[in-house]
């Protein structure tokens, strides 16, 4: 059972997708699990023969505890059998193991309060930085695969999170400051950025200012590419007074939308009640459209960056069509994901950890 | 310690003190003889209680008010009003239930307020001001403005559970808060020599840890230097005290009220008592005022009532569009 | 990162955080630090069930202790609204209503009306409410209804931290009166409520569990009671729709007539005694706006037409619990013309 999110403590099996005794790859969906606040697919991690289920279909496990066994298939039965055995008694005894998950902090960056989170320890060092609205939550399924052998942060963008929540005057300047704050207070003096959506447009903002310290970049879905915006989603979002009023425009954000659960609405109401959200959504609103059109053209930043950029974008995007990814065509490498929207990263979280390790090994590779 | 203030010529007041003090119990007198006639007509709905007689009262006392300061009244509101400052002209549309009225037409007699005179309305409720004087001078002592909080209340109201418990904690939190007692005499139908256990209103004072004074209510200057010496007490952090203002009123509890439980106490006091005679006749004899002076106010203020109740007979009614608003200040 | 504090510890920071971000905000009432005059410890009480404690220190003058008198005290936080201060007055149980209820209701519910709209009176009165507590019929009452009946004034029922802290700084914020109803037996229950300040509007309910076969709305602790029954009712198939309406005054109609739209039945569920109450008046409105969608006549779940006994042996029988909204929930679901 993965842990997805700082606050996951057990997921509950909703249905197993391979069966007993097939063929999987590194990747596939393996195992549809729901959380109190998101569902989701697990990705198979190895390759292999999906040789043992051990958590039925409505079972609650907790976070750690063994869920299937994936093994070659030539490993005897017996093996497998005693394996099972002794993840079956670890799940009824209820003492699974405690995984820690990512470890959060907080840092002061001119004068406001930036929360991360931060997993995996490695040579490259990765940062995440989420879209309007979201959260370093958001990153929930990418985190965890990414950390393997590399050190990953997710941080909270002023105005959102548990970061403060004064944005000033609400400019990609005012964000990518935030950015680029965090990893001088950090140390970190080579990363790899990635960005979704809003985040997009400030990690290049970000590499434009700052383009020695940025060995790639991986934008998801981002703004400030192309002419095409939702900008009544956008506004919906932000005027918004109850999940009744939320619901409908967070169903927009995904190809799926079965995916926008009452807790996903319920938690995102709770961030737009808290003091100074308001004000900061407005502020950041007014540096996303002008007018119905986007106002943030990040082409001419992303001229000034070297290092590689792989960009990926779900297919069914209806906030940011993949129209716009056009715009890039020329400078990066596109990938389009069938079977997402605009929050790609949750709805095929494989894709995008495909796509960040790509644009490593680019950079790893000097090209 | 409860005393009695013998009455003192006129201290602390100059010639336009004296003319506006004049004038206040002047328009509080045209103003409710006029209503009183009206009333007679039919031609104003509801409740009235009227103040004629009373008018050194409010008058001495909000002479010595200013902006910071706060009232709260009784059912019997007008001359408070008027005394501190309420537009006569939007009173007596609000008598008449007009949407030029104080309050848009929707308090009528017993409800007219301006909070932006530091009026907290007339009151319906027995006892109800009190309490909110409380409030107000607990304001005034957190902001530091100086100001006061005068609750009016009448000898009914001296009995009320309200009023007692206001007393006792305006002592407890040590407010800037003056009580006056206006005892006219009669709560309702009801004595206030039969109703007040004790012999007079002020000896309750003691009783609440604060001063209590009884004055002569048909002696302005007796009013205006017991007011004087409570409010200034106030202003300087020393607390709270209680005045008793005796005196009668020339009408009934309400208009329309037979008043068969009287005797003759109306007609000897207009006679012999009437506080605006006394004024006048002190003022005059003691050459502070020249008696034309006093007549073209007079003049002045005839003519200020006519108008009032002119206009207010032709101002418009509120409409269907205004019964459900200012409920809350938001929704 | 679940942050979890309890009802009282939720309330005590809305009212910490405000009087920390607004000066003008003051807390006054019976013990609220408790200790006035006496030779001991100031803040020895911090309130009758501890909610206030700490804030008489944190911000001098501006909790003030009360002699027992709420006619004047809540009269007195009334009067001083008016002047522009917000002040938060307790009265301690709502069962003390009778002794004040004339300031509240005929003079801060009716200030802005009776004046035309010119006056302003943003007190807060905080009360605690309900039974449970073997504390008896004088003080164990659900009377909110009443504060509901009068124009002018807010009422607010918080079910658990997290609303307790939203609605406490929402209803600070707000410039009406507001009756702020703290159930007694919530006190020590714990959720996950965030750290900064936050607000939850008025007139929005909550919906706290969605399901499409019946609505069941219920207020203040009778959540927490209406989510046994559901998670009872799921084994059986049964989804319930549970909304916490979380103010009574406003009242979120659109939500509660959207469910019933949806599932054809009610059951309200009240801890208040049944006549003129929450659970009749939210059931006159479905019946009348959404008479069309009904499948059943409306169930009620509320406390008997007595006072509340004190034997813990009838307590328990007067307060509805889990297995009498299920037994309604069966009688709507099953029921046949």
């Amino acid at each position: 059972m993965p842990k997805w999110g700082l606050s996951m403590t057990s997921g509950k099996i909703t249905d197993w997708i391979v069966a007993e005794g097939a063929e999987v790859s590194k990747g596939d969906d393996l195992v549809d699990i729901d959380t109190e606040k998101i569902a989701g697919a697990l990705e198979a991690a190895d390759s292999g023969v999906l040789r043992r289920i051990i958590a039925v279909v409505n079972e609650d496990v907790p976070v750690g505890g063994t869920i299937a066994l994936i093994a070659p298939a030539g490993v005897p039965e017996s093996d497998i059998d005693e394996a099972a055995r002794l993840a079956r008694e670890e799940l009824d005894s209820g003492a699974v193991e405690e995984v820690t998950g990512p470890v959060t902090g907080t840092v002061q960056v001119g004068g406001r309060t930036l929360s991360y989170a931060t997993l995996g320890d490695g040579a490259e060092t990765v940062l995440l930085v989420h879209g309007y609205g979201g959260d370093k939550n958001s990153w929930l399924f990418v985190q965890e695969p990414l950390s393997a052998g590399r050190t990953v942060h997710a941080i909270d963008l002023p105005g959102h999170g548990e970061s403060g929540k004064d944005v000033g005057d609400g400019s990609l300047d005012v964000l990518a400051s935030a950015v680029l704050g965090f990893l001088a207070a950090q140390g970190i003096e080579r990363v790899h950025l990635v960005g979704h959506s809003l985040g997009g447009a400030v990690v290049v903002a970000a590499a434009a200012r700052e383009p020695d310290r940025v060995a790639s970049l991986t934008l998801v879905a981002p703004a400030g590419f192309g002419d095409a915006v939702d900008a009544g989603y956008l506004r919906g979002f932000a005027a918004a007074s109850s999940r009744r009023e939320l619901t409908p425009h967070l169903r927009k954000l995904f190809a799926d939308p079965a995916q926008v659960t009452r807790q996903l609405a319920e938690d995102l109401m709770k961030f737009k009640r808290l003091d100074g959200v308001q004000q900061a959504l407005d502020a950041l609103l007014a540096t996303l459209l002008d007018g119905d059109a986007p106002a943030i053209d990040a082409a001419p930043l992303l001229d000034k960056v070297d290092a590689p950029v792989v960009v990926v974008w779900g297919r069914a995007d209806q906030v940011l069509p993949v129209t716009n990814a056009a715009a890039l065509a020329g400078q990066a490498q596109v990938h389009v994901v069938d079977d997402a929207g605009h929050m790609v990263h949750m709805e095929q979280p494989g894709a995008v950890v495909a796509a960040v390790v790509g644009a490593v090994e680019a950079a790893a590779g000097g090209s | 310690m409860t005393h009695t203030l013998p009455t003192r010529p006129s201290l602390g007041l100059d010639e336009g003190g004296l003319l506006d003090a004049y004038r206040t119990m002047r328009i509080i007198r045209e103003f409710e003889e006029r209503v009183h006639a009206e009333f007679a007509t039919g031609d104003i709905p509801g409740f009235v209680h009227l103040y004629a007689g009373e008018e050194a009262s409010a008058t001495g006392v909000c002479a010595r008010l200013d902006d910071r300061d706060t009232i709260a009244s009784t059912h019997r509101g007008h001359g408070h009003c008027i005394a501190k400052g309420v537009d006569v002209k939007e009173m007596m549309a609000e008598i008449y239930g007009r949407s030029t009225g104080s309050c848009h037409g929707k308090g009528g007699s017993m409800h007219i307020a301006d909070l932006s005179k530091g009026m907290l309305g007339a009151n319906g409720i027995v006892g109800g001001g009190p309490p909110l004087i409380c409030g107000t001078a607990l304001a005034a002592k957190q902001q530091n403005t100086g100001g006061v909080g005068v609750a009016f209340f009448g000898d009914g109201a001296s009995n009320q559970g309200t009023t007692l418990e206001s007393l006792n904690l305006a002592s407890v939190w040590n407010l800037p808060a003056i009580f006056v007692a206006e005892n006219n005499g009669y709560a309702e139908a009801t004595a206030s020599t039969w109703s007040v256990a004790a012999d007079n209103i002020a000896d309750r004072a003691a009783g609440f840890g604060m001063p209590g004074v009884i004055v002569d209510g048909f002696d302005f200057f007796a009013v205006y230097e017991a007011a004087g010496e409570a409010i200034e007490r106030a202003r300087d952090g020393g607390g709270p005290t209680l005045i008793e203002v005796k005196f009668t009123r020339y009408y009934g509890h309400f208009e329309g009220d037979q008043q068969t439980y009287r005797g003759d106490e109306v007609a000897r006091a207009r006679e012999t008592l009437d506080c605006l005679k006394r004024f006048r006749e002190r003022v005059t004899e003691s050459g502070q005022l020249e008696a034309s002076a006093l007549d073209a106010i007079d003049v002045q203020v005839a003519d200020l009532i006519e108008a009032a109740v002119v206009e207010a007979k032709q101002a418009p009614m509120p409409t269907a569009a205004d019964l459900e608003t200012d409920v809350y200040v938001t929704y | 990162m679940a942050r979890m504090i309890s009802y009282r510890e939720a309330i005590n920071e809305a009212l910490a955080q405000e009087m920390q971000r607004d000066p003008s905000v003051i807390v006054m009432g019976e013990d609220n630090a408790g200790g006035a005059g006496s030779p001991g410890e100031d803040d020895a009480w911090g309130g009758v069930l501890g909610v206030t404690k700490g804030l008489y220190h944190r911000f001098p003058g501006r909790v003030l202790d009360t002699p027992i008198s709420e006619s004047a005290f809540v009269g007195a936080a009334i009067g001083a609204a008016t002047r522009g201060l917000r002040p938060v007055a307790e009265l301690m149980f709502i069962d003390f209503m009778g002794v004040c209820f004339d300031q509240i209701f005929n003079q801060a519910a009716k200030f802005r009306y009776m004046f035309g709209g010119k006056a302003v009176t943003p007190v807060v009165i905080r009360t605690m409410y309900g039974a449970g507590l073997s504390a008896a019929a004088q003080h164990s009452q659900c009377l909110y209804p009443i504060f509901t009946h009068i124009p002018g004034l807010k009422v607010v029922l918080p079910s658990t931290p997290y609303e307790a802290k939203g609605l406490l700084i929402q209803s600070i914020r707000d410039d009406d009166p507001v009756i702020f109803c703290e159930h007694k037996a919530l006190y020590d229950t714990t959720g996950d409520v965030p750290a900064g300040s936050y607000t939850i509007p008025f007139g929005e309910a909550n919906v706290v569990r969605d399901g499409d076969d019946v609505t069941i709305v219920a207020l203040g602790r009778m959540v927490s009671v209406a989510e046994q029954a559901a998670t009872e009712l799921a084994r059986s198939g049964v989804q319930a729709e549970i909304i916490d309406p979380r103010t009574t005054s406003p009242l979120d109609t659109d939500t509660i007539l959207e469910s019933v739209e949806r599932t054809g039945r009610l059951v309200v569920v009240d801890e208040a005694s049944p006549r003129c109450g929450m659970a009749a008046d939210i059931s006159a409105l479905v019946a009348q706006h959404a008479f069309g969608a009904l499948r059943a006549p409306i169930e009620l779940v509320t406390a008997p037409h007595t006072p509340v006994p004190f034997s813990a042996a009838l307590e328990s029988l007067y307060i509805p619990d889990a297995q009498r909204v299920v037994n309604a929930v069966k009688t709507v679901t099953s029921w046949e013309r």
